[in-house]
Parts: C-alpha cells; structure tokens; sequence
C-alpha cells in the first residue's frame, strides 16, 4: 500500500525533491506522507496540505487510508 | 444551504479559537484531535470544541465548507489554520502564538478556558452539558 501512495504522490508531484511514505502501524492503514517540493514555496501549509489530499483522493474515500500525517516543505 | 450548515458556519465565524473534533475538549476519541488540542494547549490559547460524531452529517458540512477532508480541524478567526500536523508544527515553531495574536490580539490567551458547543440541536448554539 505504501507503493501506491508514493505513485500517486510522484505522478501529483512529478518535481518533488523527496517523496516518503511511511506505514506507521505496519497494518497498511496509518501513514505519515513527506513531500518536499519547491512549488510549495508560496503557499500556505493548509494549501500545501490540501495538494497531498487531493493526491491521495482515491485511498481516503475509498476507506483504504484510515489515518494520515502528512508533513510538506517547499525547497530552501 | 442546510441549517446544519449554517450553524456551522455561525459557529467558525462566532468562536475566537474553534476545533472540529472526535471527541470533546474532556474526552478526544481520536490521537490526532487530541494533538490538536494538546497544541491548543501548550501555547496556552482558550478554545472551543464541537463533536463531529454526534452526527456523520457535521463532518460533511463542515468539509464542504471548510474544503479539508479530514478531522480535526481547527478554525482561528474564521480561518482554518489546519489539521493537527499543521497545528502542531506551528506550536513548535512559534507560529501559532503569531497566527492567534496577529488575528485574535490579546484575548486568546485564555489557558484552561475550554468548552465543548453542539451545532445539531435546534436553532443557536448549545453548550454541552458538564462541557
């Protein structure tokens, strides 16, 4: 399931610097997602936030994703 | 626009520091409102919480209207600051002091000072009771 979020994190983000997905419980349902991307230099953090939901659409409206973390940097 | 709706609407608008949780601000039902609430906390900012599992409805108003999928979700001023990452790494850096100065001045430092608000029963707002 990682596998999957990371693709659909790299197609949403095809420039990013770091892409990370981590499975927190080792249960495939509670992540922490990191996303490194130098167009996120000029937003806020809930509308950088709001680019990773919408990337991961699918698997939080489908029940696959019951807890999610997420952390975003734009590049120095 | 529902009447749900628009008490939650009334409710962000109305309350200085307003989180949108699992839970109550005596009891959180979930590990991430209660971070939020714990980063509410350690800046030592007042607040006031609504439970979205009193009704499923709650959360699909307020994320219509709030266009944030998740809970919780913490409002200042109107404004939605985030969910508990945002929240938290905002109380680490310093921000959120900033953030609830900048819009709320003096008056959000109010530590303690916690209530628990339903936005399902009738027309206004119902404090909780024991909330």
């Amino acid at each position: 399931m990682s596998e999957r979020l990371e693709g659909l994190l790299r197609v949403a983000f095809p420039k990013a610097r770091e892409v990370a997905v981590v499975d927190r419980t080792g249960g495939g349902d509670h992540f922490h997602v990191t996303v490194v991307d130098g167009s996120f230099g000029g937003l806020s953090l809930v509308d950088q936030h709001r680019l990773v939901y919408d990337a991961l659409a699918e698997p939080l409206g489908d029940g696959t994703i019951h807890e999610l973390r997420i952390t975003t940097r734009g590049e120095a | 626009m529902s009447d749900l709706r628009d008490r939650i609407k009334d409710t962000i608008e109305q309350e200085p520091v307003v989180a949108f949780i699992k839970g109550t601000h005596e009891q959180a039902y979930c590990g991430n409102s209660d971070r939020a609430l714990q980063a509410l906390r350690s800046v030592g900012a007042g607040f006031t919480t609504v439970d979205v599992l009193l009704d499923p409805r709650i959360r699909e108003e307020l994320s219509a209207l709030s266009d944030w999928p998740t809970i919780p979700q913490v409002f200042v001023a109107g404004e939605l600051v985030g969910g508990a990452d945002i929240v938290q790494e905002l109380a680490v850096t310093g921000q959120l002091e900033a953030t609830l100065h900048e819009k709320l001045g003096e008056s959000w430092r109010r530590p303690g000072d916690e209530r628990t608000v339903s936005v399902t029963d009738g027309p206004g707002l119902r404090v909780v009771p024991g909330g």
